[in-house]
């Protein structure tokens, strides 16, 4: 097999996997901190797309751009789904979460087919096709694009967590919940926080993904399935292990799908996460809890 | 036993049919007994609702399509969803016989249609599959199952077949193609199809390398990576709408630039979200596929109603066949006078309509209820709109290839 | 041991069980075929959500992959019939196993390395989207082309083969729902009922009374996986073609847990009057949407998610619970 083929293929899998980091960075942040399984994510990011679709069909704006309103607007219904759905259901067992957000899911897939209608859509912006020579490489210019953001929005997550006070405070909450009950800090305003930044994580990330792949109503489970895997990998609540988790996810379903048959490759990435489930069950960059 | 008409032969037929007195293909004006109701079951809802409602159009237009034409349909159209799910279909199939369905038509899927198929089989409701290639479904010994539908073997017979056409006719004869298909039961019928069918027909290339991947792909570059590396002349795509779609994106991506990209016999291509979406990068793109005879007086008709009703879509092959199958329908609900299922079966097995949509001959039922007289045609992308290149009696245009450099179009 | 089974349980209990045995027993007689169908989806689902809730509700282990369990079985069975010709009572068996030993290699993999809750989840689902693609290519079975099972319309009932009319399908899916029903029962009463308590409540409790727990989270699983079982060979014989996209997706195994969560998990009876509350509010809602020509995709189903949400954040334990305190049933059903 020549070697330009196989570096080709590793580095779209790479940038691929960035931008499925990004979106499981949400799911990590919030997992991490609420501990509550959010069964609704890539609903969310669907409907963060389909706000990107809008705002380009309408006013013609590039996701890139109305990426930064969609994580706003993706951060307040973040924050009001914790706050009114999921706060009374912090203490409830695991069935009953799962059962509130599949509910949630459910409603939101058919909301978007109500709205939208079955139909494929997307974002044509007139870069959509590019493709960057490096050397003897072809790299698709978008992917290169996304996934530079991808990287960039969560170093500034990072720092936000690392120096500001809330950021602090909601890494105290997550580390000891009953302590910073102790200490006085609101700890339902934190989750509700919490949920809204990751929220916002991945409304960034549905907007960008418009420039990636179609958008269809029913794209949102295939994405909750792959975030929680990436996650599961990188460990929980780990941010640099979100993104590790997504980059070998994109990876791995690249390398597979060009030694093996490309059918099978979903079946490459369960197969690690497995592996990493037992002989790592923290993730990869995850503590032992 | 395929019959191969010429335009003229086809003609002459129609003429015929129209002349034998008493055995006109619609019995105009006679008396009726009761309304028809038509079970329409189609996946409304789901990840296959785009097709599912594009079915649905073409049963919408007919009662009043045929009303235009002078044909005494006294049709009841009931609705049911199946949700893209075969349990579901089932569900629904039972419902709409229990509310009083005389005649079941559906439902684009394989799996659903096969459930669906049972049901109708064992209330002894006829059934007329619209869309639905899974050989296995007209295999089991049905009495009431109907299909007006070609087979994925008989897809891809005639698939070949017009390839053969295409590189006489443009004088680009590949001598090596990469076959990529969709992993789901319509990709691996067709591909198994090919693989069983290829060596009987002579082809000039040779099938270099078999790419499947997953019916959930949302992402195809590691696919067009490793075809592209076989340097493979010809591309042949098994393909549905979305990923026809990236496949393509992926294409101009990676600046793949085979001298010819030619489905034998799938959807994708010709479908009106294909055009919106990838615009000029969707022109000179082939499909072998069965499709509606723009020459047909009735199809211009359909038509002219369709654009009407459903401004800014695509009148493509979904529509078209669903369209038929209420004619199929109304036809026999005609000729029986009656609503019960023997005698609307046996009526639907006489059918004999050679004035119709699709391309291909007479429109008729053999013993196992497949219509074998369904022909495919070769479709050219042109001007952003699937139009007719082969056979040359119903061509609407030209056969232009290769296929030109994805840089160098305006 | 009949003694045991309904020891503590009010007669007005039993009465109103057997009323409903009754009603059940009658039913093909009186509800027509669609009803008939209708029913035999709320007994499969009562009765998958019963196998289910030995796992989530007896020993308090949360599988949201039990298509998986469905699937192998189903397949199983129909490749027995077609491929070697052996009928489904016996093929069941090699379907059970099957199921089981599935059911025992997730759950040792977690259980050994004490993976539990929200992990052990998503492991289940790994696990059923890894079967899911693997049958995808597995030729043997027609891969993602579907199997078929031979089908001919039936004057006589072959129940030795299960090909018949759907009110033989209906008798033998509502005798294995009440066997189930009693076999948890009997589960619930004996002492690996109360085992499975403790693990559930207080695992690191039992732990130090001495409670094997690795073991009986083990029993759990092997007996959920083998019941389940049950309901894949009958979906197998019942609907006659097999689609791995189908059978082993995520939807399918929340659509099997819905009933019981609903109805109450950890209850008897709750997978039961959940599968019952679901389908006819399915039911319902699609003919509020033919009545009213309202057309709309996606609507009912929205909906649907509404109740569901209504339902859980109302009622925490399930319909099933607080209704049982109103017809003064006592607290063991």
């Amino acid at each position: 097999m020549p070697a330009d083929l196989i570096l080709t293929v590793a580095v779209q899998g790479i940038l691929t996997g960035l931008v499925y980091g990004l979106m499981a960075l949400g799911l990590s942040v919030i997992f991490g901190v609420v501990r509550v399984v959010n069964f609704a994510h890539g609903e969310m990011m669907t409907i963060a797309s389909y706000a990107a679709i809008v705002a380009f069909g309408a006013w013609n704006i590039d996701p890139l751009v109305s990426m930064i309103p969609i994580a706003v607007l993706l951060f307040a219904l973040g924050y009001a789904m914790q706050a009114v759905l999921i706060n009374p259901f912090i203490n409830r067992p695991e069935h009953s979460q799962f059962i509130l957000l599949a509910a949630v899911a459910i409603i939101m897939v058919n909301g978007l087919l109500m709205i939208f209608g079955p139909d494929a859509r997307n974002v044509l912006v007139d870069y959509a096709l590019d493709s960057i020579e490096v050397g003897p490489l072809l790299i698709d210019k978008v992917r290169v694009i996304t996934a530079a953001l991808a990287l960039v929005i969560a170093a500034l997550l990072f720092a936000f967590f690392k120096l500001s006070r809330t950021g602090k405070a909601i890494r105290a909450c997550a580390d000891n919940h009953l302590g910073a009950l102790v200490v006085g800090l609101n700890v339902k305003r934190l989750y509700a926080l919490t949920f809204g930044i990751g929220s916002a994580c991945v409304g960034a990330a549905g907007a960008m993904m418009t420039l990636l792949i179609d958008t269809t109503p029913n794209v949102g489970p295939a994405f909750t399935l792959q975030a929680f895997v990436i996650v599961i990998i990188g460990g929980l609540g780990s941010m640099p292990g979100a993104l590790l988790g997504g980059v070998l996810i994109g990876l791995t379903e690249a390398m597979a799908g060009l030694f093996f048959a490309p059918s099978a490759k979903t079946m490459f990435g369960v197969a690690i996460l497995i592996l990493v489930l037992l002989f790592r069950p923290q993730g990869l960059l995850g503590r032992r809890v | 036993m395929s019959i191969k008409l010429t335009r003229r032969q086809f003609t002459a037929t129609a003429a015929g049919a129209a002349l034998a007195a008493g055995s006109a293909p619609f019995n105009i004006g006679r008396a009726q007994s009761g309304t028809l109701k038509i079970g329409s079951i189609h996946p409304r809802s789901g990840f296959q609702a785009q097709l599912g409602i594009a079915c649905q159009r073409g049963i919408d237009l007919a009662p009043r399509v045929l009303k235009q034409l002078g044909i005494n349909a006294n049709v009841e159209i009931m609705n049911a969803d199946t949700e893209s799910n075969v349990d579901v279909a089932r569900a629904r199939a039972e419902k709409l016989i229990n509310d009083g369905a005389n005649v079941l038509i559906g439902a684009f899927d394989s799996g659903q249609s096969a459930a669906i198929a049972q049901v109708a089989e064992q209330k002894g409701v006829p059934y007329i599959i619209n869309v639905a290639a899974a050989p296995q479904i007209t295999e089991q010994g049905y009495k009431f199952v109907f299909r007006n539908f070609p087979t994925a073997p008989m897809l891809v017979g005639d698939g070949l077949n017009l390839m053969k056409g295409v590189f006489e006719k443009s004088g680009i004869t590949p001598k090596t193609a990469v076959f990529m298909h969709v992993n789901d039961t319509f990709g691996q019928a067709m591909g198994g199809a090919i693989k069983a069918m290829a060596p009987r027909f002579n082809l000039p290339f040779q099938i270099v390398e078999t790419i499947a991947y997953d019916p959930q792909a949302k992402d195809l570059s590691v696919e067009i990576a490793k075809a592209k590396a076989t340097g493979a002349e010809m591309l042949m795509p098994v393909t549905r709408l979305n990923d026809a779609i990236l496949m393509i994106r992926e294409m101009v991506k990676q600046r793949w630039e085979p001298k010819i990209v030619m489905s034998p016999g799938a959807p994708g291509f010709y479908e009106g979200q294909f055009y919106k979406t990838l615009g000029r990068f969707s022109n000179y793109l082939l499909t072998n596929v069965p499709w509606y005879n723009p020459r047909s007086s009735l199809t211009q008709k359909l038509l002219d109603e369709f654009t009407k009703t459903y401004k800014g879509e695509l009148f493509e092959l979904n529509v078209g066949f669903s369209f038929e199958a209420v004619m199929v329908a109304v036809n026999a609900h005609n000729a029986a006078k009656s609503t019960a299922g023997a005698a609307l079966a046996d009526a639907i097995r006489k059918t004999n309509i050679t004035d119709h949509v699709m391309a291909g001959g007479p429109l008729q039922f053999n013993e196992k209820g497949q219509n074998v007289n369904i022909k495919s045609v070769t479709l050219q992308n042109l001007d952003q709109r699937p139009k007719v290149v082969l056979p040359l009696d119903i061509a609407e245009d030209n056969l232009t290839l290769p296929l030109p450099s994805w840089t160098k179009r305006s | 041991m009949i003694a045991r089974l309904i020891e503590g349980v009010p007669r007005r209990a039993l009465i109103l069980l057997g009323l409903l045995l009754v009603a059940l027993l009658a039913a093909p007689l009186l509800v027509g075929d669609y009803g008939l169908s209708v029913l035999i989806l709320v007994l499969y689902f009562a009765y998958t959500g019963q196998a289910w809730n030995v796992m989530m509700g007896f020993a308090g282990q949360l599988s949201l992959g039990h298509s998986l369990y469905v699937g192998l079985a189903a397949y199983t069975a129909a490749a027995l019939y077609v491929h070697f010709g052996i009928g489904p009572w016996l093929g069941v068996w090699i379907a059970i196993v099957i199921s089981m030993a599935a059911g025992l290699v997730i759950g040792f993999l977690a259980f050994r390395f004490g993976i539990g809750g929200v992990y052990f989840a998503l492991l289940t689902i790994a696990f059923a989207e890894f079967t899911r693609v693997g049958f995808d290519h597995f030729t043997w079975v027609n891969g993602s082309g579907g199997f078929f099972l031979p089908v001919a319309q039936y004057s006589v009932n072959d129940a030795l083969n299960l090909r018949g009319s759907p009110t033989m399908f209906y008798y033998i899916l509502l005798a294995i729902t009440a066997l189930a029903f009693v076999f948890c029962r009997w589960l619930l009463t004996g002492r690996i009922g109360y085992y499975w308590l403790a693990i559930r409540e207080e695992p690191e409790a039992a732990q130090t009374l001495g409670i094997n727990v690795f073991r009986y989270k083990m029993i759990a699983v092997a007996i959920s996986a083998g019941m389940t079982a049950l309901s894949g060979v009958f979906f197998a014989f019942y609907y006659n073609n097999l689609f791995p996209e189908q059978i082993f997706s995520m939807n399918r195994s929340i659509e099997l847990i819905l009933g019981p969560i609903i109805g109450g998990v950890g209850s008897l009876f709750g997978p039961i009057l959940g599968a019952f509350v679901l389908t006819a509010l399915a039911e319902v809602l699609n003919d509020v949407m033919v009545a009213l020509g309202y057309e709309l995709p996606g609507i009912k189903l929205v909906f649907y998610g509404l109740c569901l949400l209504a339902v859980v954040m109302y009622l925490p334990n399930g319909i099933w619970p607080p209704l049982r305190k109103w017809l003064g049933l006592g607290e063991r059903l």
